[in-house]
């Protein structure tokens, strides 16, 4: 199960890997996580109108699962599709962040 | 004995020095350090700041009624009562998990507190915050129990309130607060995410995300019941993602309209305040998010969500047309009016700085540095119903 989850996480770095983004990119999708999406699940991603984020749960979901969620919202609820204003290496960047493979 | 004539002399001189009103003070959260700024609407100018609140995203005040203290609410479900004229946490209690907003009651004994998890009401004792009712909100399957938004004061030592996940609108009495009684008013629409009250205290509206219209009761007749009103405004149109929530709480109602924000489309929506029906849309910058009313009710000033909130506009209401365009700065989170609104103070979260704007010439008067600001809450909400 651990090792599936890897694997995937392993696909996405390599996504991201392609076109990692860079350092003032990912400052502002820090920002972006801490107060836009820390509007609905909270600035300490412990919930709020939307689920808790934390790392524990976000690492025991597969990482494309994460993508998918941030991408394309989750229909009929209040989480909205990000996919027209993240390009993909942003979202897959949210998700490491989301489960603590990078740092800000 | 001449020493202490000398002592007494400076504490008299000390107390002098410190003698002032509050009534023209208010607060600013500076939500990522978990601070308030207190402020002075007079000047305007900062005075001081407190420390140690806690996250507050999406916190939100109200004041006693003696516009000294401020009770803020924060989003980790800590309740914080500051003393505005000392700058003082004067007590704080933790009381849920997770908590969206509050009120204080008519009478300015009892603040009440809507909570997240677990979703339900908790009403404390104004003076000593302790806990004097808890009111736990309708279990939902998967075993949690309905986030509770939109909570506000009403006449009659009421509170009014929503359930997002059980479409439910709920009254609580507390004319006899050790035997609140709570009045409930069932499948009011899907989701109501937040609800405000008319300054006259008559009218409870709850704006619904889950299907386009929003939830009606008239508090002098709570027998009629729940009623829709702009049923299905937006139907046959492809709603947009919707990235931030908008906020009911600050009523424009205008003469005889009212105005509020349409959700998942760039649109004000106006309503005749007589029998609820649709006046028009205005179409605006963005999605709103706050849509006010200046004071005199001349003017609507409309805020808009991510990611187009870097602007502010103005609507007349005597023409229903856009009169101005600003852009104070990325990310306005929240606007407040100086009592009798001839100033407006923006929020610019991500330009960390609160800009003050004279609401006749559109230009901007003050500004003053602030980390990552946003609510802005002036002391004169004390003597307003539901704020
Ligand atoms: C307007 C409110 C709102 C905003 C803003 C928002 N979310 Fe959500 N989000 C939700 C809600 C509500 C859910 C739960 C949906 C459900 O399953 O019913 C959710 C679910 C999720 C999930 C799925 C969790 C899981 O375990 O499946 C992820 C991941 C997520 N959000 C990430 C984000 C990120 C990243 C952002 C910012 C880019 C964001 N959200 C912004 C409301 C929001």
């Amino acid at each position: 199960m651990r090792r599936g989850a890897l694997l995937v996480a392993g696909l996405a770095a390599i996504a991201a890997a392609q076109a990692d983004v860079s350092k003032q990119r990912a400052s502002v999708l820090d920002n972006l996580l801490l107060h836009d999406c820390g509007s609905c699940h909270g600035l300490t991603l412990r919930g709020g109108l939307g689920p808790a984020l934390t790392a524990d749960m976000m690492q025991a979901r597969p990482a494309q699962a994460l993508v998918a969620a941030i991408r394309d919202g989750i229909p009929g609820s209040a989480m909205p599709p990000w996919g027209e204003l993240l390009a993909e290496e942003d979202i897959d960047y949210l998700v490491r962040r989301l489960r603590e493979e990078v740092k800000p | 004995m001449r020493n202490l004539l000398v002592i007494l002399l400076l504490l008299g001189l000390a107390a002098c020095a410190s003698t002032r009103g509050t009534g023209d003070l208010g607060v600013v959260i500076e939500r990522a350090s978990g601070a308030v700024m207190v402020v002075t609407t007079t000047d305007p100018a900062r005075l001081s700041g407190v420390e140690g609140l806690g996250d507050l995203s999406h916190a939100s005040v109200v004041f006693s009624r003696d516009q000294r203290f401020a009770y803020v609410f924060g989003r980790d479900g800590g309740l914080t009562k500051i003393d505005l004229l000392n700058s003082s946490i004067e007590r704080r209690v933790m009381q849920s998990g997770n908590s969206i907003g509050g009120a204080i009651s008519q009478d300015g004994r009892l603040v009440a507190v809507s909570n997240y998890t677990p979703g339900g009401v908790k009403v404390f004792d104004a003076e000593t915050l302790e806990l004097i009712a808890d009111i736990p909100a309708t279990p939902l399957p998967s075993g949690k129990r309905s986030k509770v938004v939109g909570l506000v004061d009403a006449p009659g030592q009421r509170f009014v309130f929503s359930l997002f996940d059980s479409d439910e609108i709920w009254v609580a009495d507390f004319r006899n607060r050790a035997q609140p009684q709570i009045r409930k008013y069932l499948n009011i629409g899907r989701q109501p995410y937040d609800g405000l009250i008319t300054p006259d205290g008559r009218y409870y509206i709850a704006g619904l995300f889950g299907e386009d219209g929003l939830a009606l009761l008239d508090l002098w007749q709570l027998d009629r019941g729940v009623k829709r009103i702009l049923d299905g405004y937006g139907r046959g149109e492809q709603k947009l993602p919707v990235y931030k929530m908008p906020h009911l709480e600050g009523w424009a109602v205008a003469g005889d309209h009212a105005f509020l924000p349409a959700v998942g489309r760039h649109e004000v929506l106006v309503v005749d305040r007589r029998d609820w029906r649709e006046v028009g849309r205005i179409p605006v910058h963005g999605q709103p998010v706050f849509v006010m009313a200046r004071p005199d009710q001349r003017q609507v000033w409309v805020n808009f969500a991510h990611p187009r909130n870097d602007t502010v506009q103005v609507i007349d209401v005597h023409t229903l047309k856009l009169v101005r365009t600003l852009t104070p700065g990325p990310a306005v989170m929240h606007m407040e009016f100086t009592p009798r609104g001839e100033h407006v103070w923006i929020s610019v979260r991500d330009g960390d700085r609160v800009a003050v704007y004279d609401t006749e010439s559109f230009q901007r008067v003050a500004q003053m540095p602030a980390r990552r600001p946003s609510g802005i809450f002036f002391a004169a909400r004390a003597q307003r119903i539901g704020l």
